[in-house]
């Protein structure tokens, strides 16, 4: 295992500072585990109680709150007011507001496979940054900086200094403007059988992509970055003297050394790519852009918000395809560091 | 909901009233008793006479019970009172509003987009009085209780005609809203560009559309056009399905009691559809500022929306050159009387905290002086109260008062007279979709009438 | 890691390859810089100039005159105002934050309980849900709490609309992602030393503070720089819960400016310059750590 003899010597440096900091950590005893006394168990109960009491109840608990509303009618106004519909708003969904909600998915769907791309551009800049670039913070900082911005300016920017019809940047000197936030003709489309509408990109959402994309490879940059400072360099040189060229010491060593980190930067994506909403709002919703995550806000907290029950249900679709994932992710991660 | 109350106000009375000057008198005793029950300088419930010294207030019939029965609010009481005007020069006025009722009033500021959004979540725990709009809007808030009732406070505004009053009043009869001003959608234009090209303004479809054809050939876009969040081009749908159908059928079918799928709905998307080559293309990715910067570079020749469409210059030259027209008749069995002239006011939570002074305030919001002083900063609408001072109207204001007098019928505008939620879920997208693709027009309407039950049932 | 691991670790490549990597790398930079530097450009510039000429062009004058309107407009300044806001909401909560996250952290990965990995995937399965999702029913639980809120002149009684209730969701939500990283790092500290010091009799409390909270420095800076950006800049939590304009945090200046009517984009240019300074700041303040620190927590399975 590589990757357990980097992080023990990466933690033994600091673990050495410490212990000569302290004097009582520097004798060495290798005694048995002693039973704990009464007081540290109250002391740890404690410390696992508060945060499981408060994260359970003010996350969990309104969860199942969501799960429930999602079953029934109500104007999100008195509590105790609504009325029990069953698989209603689900039914709705699939059936009536089908035209909203499959383009909706689909542009979940987009967006995965888009940020995965862009992931990987992330990793492309974080390994070379990584290889001893002069003035690599500098770089590092430009990457990342539109991951510090909030997305009340990163909305601004796009709509109004990129994309707008009348002075945005990428219409400079175009004699007839593009439309890059409004236009929602689809670039490509196909048929689904039992859809009433075809689906497709379409082309403000492209755009909008291209938003997104100069957030995440800055976001994933930093992450992957993170992970390479661990990888031991001594393992790269090892690689080229045995005459691996720089791909494939990246794809026969880095990459493998690096699962942990790729498997983070795996589910980041997904849930990003399943959760988004924030950048779309921003920008008005234009039409063509909807996601799952904007149905959900404006049902359920839109002017009148009269519709709880429905927003509750495109929220539980919303969360069993968060948690099929974050399932799938959690079992791999625990596995392996049980085992 | 009865017919009645779905009613925006009647037409000639929301409108000027220079000839109603006598109601001025009543209105200063009006705020005047506001202003003493303010101070609490006089322990004694103070009745309207000693509120009144001024002999004319006998004239204006409405002068009596004013505020000073229902609230001697005690001095020094706080009244909360929630905003949504965050802009710099409309949150100057309305503080000069308040300022004139001489109450003591925090003001919560909130910017316009998210109060709006929020409304629902804010008046879980409101302030004692808020801003709001009238129609359907106000009265969705009514029906589930979440604001309260102010009949009392409207038995002492005596400067509201009939045609106010009911568009400040609920499905249950009684009052929830204070109307504070107004403003209409016209089609704007520069006076300098007609008279340089020898345009004249249209009064029915063939000259509309003989114009806009000139403009064209002209290299001017006809109509300035923009739907960013997507409320802007509702305005175009409600006045061109006010011309094909009238006013009745509109507001019927924003009720959810005609069908979207009804040739007559069909025929209004046939209308638009014909007209919208006219207007400026790509509209969905356009702020309706944009496209007013359209209207005065001379880019485009006309642009169709309400009067606020001023507040996007601060160039005197081109404000001056700005005038507009009423959107000309479409079927001359129709006519050109209807049109959309939202009204903006005040309503009260369901359970104040200070109940006496929000009452007073409202009362005092409700007066001449309040929104005089709310208009002597902020020119773009017009007063509803009909005791306002006219006299300081720009052009702009005075034509408003004018056209919007002349009107048989008054809509509110989209948003206002049907469920938001409704709007916001579906028309919003649905629209966009049309400006987008008006072939798709047929798959577009039955969508609309297929989600509407969710939202209107 | 320090400067001469790093330089030493670039093999002997071929000229072309870094020259290649440098363009590369510098276009892009470039490309990434062009949307911010056209805001910050435009929030030099009158408003009346970029109406007329658009935003890229030559200017005609140049000041700081967006940036004094937007502080005053937007409310940022004074104790009141919405820099000040954000400080109340997002200091205590990065400190809460990172005192539970490090307590269940230790709790799980230096002491054997049964409920040990349940607990850990609860919580870390409850930062990845989106936040929308769960709002009506918190927003009800928060309506319905009462809360005294003495620091506020605008009580309600309630904990909705509070300050307080914005930190409990932050704290909530948040606690999940800091514990996953911590725990991953605790474990890379070897467990002699807590039996070292339970030897010396040292309880749990000490072995905490005393020995394990400090070497996780740089994993706590890393979490702080993440959470500190986070946090500054939610706007759902803060506009949904806090009804208050004057309560609400920096991000909603920004839309106080956007306005309904006439909205100046270079104001909101400046304005959005001023508000990314703070996060901008902690980032570069803490870049070193921030990168040491999350390597050892994610790179531990």
């Amino acid at each position: 295992m590589t990757d357990a003899t980097l992080v023990t010597n990466g933690s033994a440096d600091t673990t050495a500072d410490t212990m000569a900091a302290s004097p009582q950590g520097g004798r060495r005893h290798r005694r048995r585990y002693s039973q704990l006394s009464r007081a540290d168990k109250v002391w740890l109960s404690l410390m696992v109680g508060i945060p499981t009491v408060i994260h359970i109840m003010f996350v969990w608990v309104p969860t199942l709150g969501t799960v429930a509303l999602s079953f029934t009618k109500w104007d999100g106004i008195k509590l105790g007011s609504w009325e029990a519909v069953g698989f209603k708003n689900y039914w709705a969904i699939f059936t009536i507001f089908d035209p909203k909600f499959f383009p909706a998915l689909f542009n979940n769907l987009i967006l995965l496979v888009f940020l995965g791309g862009c992931s990987t551009v992330g990793i492309l800049f974080a390994y070379l940054l990584d290889k001893g670039v002069r003035g690599s913070a500098i770089y590092q900082s430009v990457f990342y900086l539109p991951v510090v911005l909030s997305l009340a300016v990163v909305g601004f920017i796009w709509k109004s200094v990129m994309f707008s019809q009348s002075q945005g940047l990428f219409n400079l000197g175009r004699d007839k403007p593009i439309d890059f936030v409004g236009n929602s003709e689809r670039l490509f489309t196909f048929h689904i059988p039992f859809l009433d509408s075809p689906l497709g990109l379409t082309k403000n959402f492209a755009a909008l992509l291209v938003a997104m994309a100069w957030r995440h490879i800055g976001y994933v940059m930093v992450l992957y970055l993170a992970g390479l400072k661990s990888v031991d360099p001594s393992l790269r040189e090892a690689a080229s003297i045995d005459g691996c060229n720089e791909w494939q010491s990246f794809r026969r060593v880095v990459f493998p050394v690096m699962k942990p980190i790729n498997v983070v930067v795996l589910v980041i994506t997904v849930i990003e790519a399943l959760r988004a909403f924030d950048i779309i709002v921003a920008l008005k919703e234009p039409v063509g852009t909807t996601v799952l995550g904007v149905l959900v806000k404006k049902n359920l907290t839109g002017e009148g918000g009269g519709q709880v029950g429905l927003g509750s249900a495109y929220g539980v679709i919303l969360l069993l395809l968060c948690l099929g994932f974050i399932i799938w992710y959690l079992f791999n991660n625990y596995r392996e560091s049980e085992s | 909901m009865s017919d009645q109350t779905e009613h925006s106000p009647h037409p000639r009375d929301v409108g000027f009233s220079i000839n109603r000057r006598q109601m001025l008198a009543g209105a200063s005793a009006l705020s005047l008793a506001a202003f003493l029950a303010a101070c609490g300088s006089d322990e004694k419930s103070a009745p309207d006479t000693t509120a009144a010294p001024t002999t004319t207030a006998a004239a204006s019939p409405d002068s009596t019970a004013p505020v000073g029965s229902t609230a001697p609010a005690p001095s020094g009481d706080t009244v909360t009172f929630g905003s949504n005007y965050s802009d710099d020069k409309p949150k100057q006025a309305i503080q000069a509003a308040i300022d004139s009722t001489g109450l003591n009033v925090k003001v919560n500021t909130t910017d316009h987009n998210s109060f709006q959004d929020n409304i629902t979540n804010y008046l879980a725990q409101p302030d004692d009085v808020l801003c709001w709009f009238s129609g359907y809007r106000m009265r969705f808030f009514a029906d589930k209780g979440l604001i309260g009732d102010i009949s009392d406070v409207w038995d002492g505004l005596g400067d509201f005609n009939d045609s106010f009053k009911s568009a400040s009043t609920g499905n249950d009869g009684k009052q929830y809203f204070v109307p504070f001003y107004y403003y209409p959608w016209a089609v704007h234009y520069r006076k300098s560009v007609f008279a340089d090209k020898g345009y004249e303004v249209p009064t029915n479809k063939a000259e509309l559309v003989a114009l806009a054809t000139k403009m064209q050939a002209d290299g001017l876009i006809p109509f300035a056009y923009a739907n960013d969040g997507k409320w802007p081009v509702q305005g175009t749908f409600d006045i061109i399905n006010m011309r094909t159908n009238g006013y009745q059928y509109h507001i019927d079918l924003l009720a959810g009691k005609e069908s979207w799928t009804d040739d007559r709905t069909k025929a209004t998307f046939a209308a638009w559809a014909e007209l919208l080559p006219f207007h400026q293309e790509n509209p969905n990715g356009r702020t309706w500022q944009e496209a007013a910067t359209a209207l005065e570079n001379k880019e485009a020749g006309m642009y169709f929306l309400g009067t606020f469409v001023a507040t996007n210059s601060t160039d005197q030259a081109y404000l001056d050159d700005l005038d507009f027209f009423n959107f000309p008749e479409l079927d001359s069995a129709v006519g050109a009387d209807a049109l959309d002239a939202p009204i903006d006011g005040f309503m009260m939570a369901a359970d104040p905290k200070n109940l006496e002074g929000a009452k007073a305030l409202l009362s005092g919001l409700g007066s001449a002086e309040a929104i005089d002083a709310f208009l002597a900063i902020e020119g773009a609408s017009v007063a509803a109260s009909s005791a306002a001072d006219t006299s300081g109207y720009n052009k702009i204001q005075a034509k408003s008062a004018e056209l919007v007098g002349a009107a048989k019928n008054i809509a509110q505008f989209l948003d206002r007279d049907t469920s938001p939620d409704f709007v916001s879920n579906v028309i919003g997208d649905a629209f966009a979709s049309f400006v987008a693709d008006p072939s798709q027009v047929d798959s577009i309407l039955s969508g609309i009438e297929e989600q509407k039950s969710t939202y209107l049932g | 890691m320090s400067n001469d691991t790093v330089t030493s670790r670039a093999p002997g490549r071929s000229r072309p390859l870094r020259v290649l990597t440098y363009v590369f790398l510098t276009t892009m930079a470039l490309l990434w810089l062009v949307p911010i530097a056209g805001a910050v450009y435009s929030s030099f510039r009158p408003y009346a100039d970029t109406k007329r000429d658009g935003i890229f062009s030559w200017p005609n004058s140049l000041s700081f005159s967006n940036y004094s309107e937007a502080f005053k407009q937007g409310g940022m300044g004074g104790w009141g105002g919405t820099f000040a806001n954000t400080a109340f909401i997002v200091l205590p909560s990065i400190v809460l934050i990172l005192l539970l996250s490090s307590f269940m952290a230790f709790a799980v990965s230096r002491f054997s309980w049964r409920f040990n990995v349940p607990l850990l995937l609860l919580f870390t399965a409850g930062n990845l849900l989106p936040p929308q999702v769960i709002f009506k029913p918190l927003f009800a639980m928060f309506e319905h709490t009462p809360w005294p809120d003495l620091l506020s002149d605008t009580d309600t009684g309630k904990l909705l609309g509070t300050k307080v209730a914005v930190i409990i969701i932050h704290v909530a939500f948040q606690t999940g992602f800091c514990t996953f990283v911590l725990s991953n790092y605790m474990k890379t500290i070897p467990k002699e030393l807590n039996e070292a010091a339970s030897v010396d009799g040292a309880g749990v409390l000490r072995q905490f503070f005393q020995i394990i909270l400090p070497l996780c420095r740089p994993a706590l800076a890393a979490l702080a720089t993440l959470e500190f950006t986070w946090l500054y800049n939610d706007f759902f939590w803060a506009v949904v819960l806090i009804n208050q304009g004057s309560e609400r945090p920096i991000t909603s200046s920004i839309a106080n400016l956007g306005g309904q009517f006439f909205s100046n984009d270079n104001l909101i240019a400046a304005a959005s310059t001023m508000i990314a300074l703070p996060t901008l700041a902690v980032y570069l303040a803490l870049q070193k750590q921030f990168i040491s620190g999350l390597t050892l927590g994610a790179s531990k399975g």
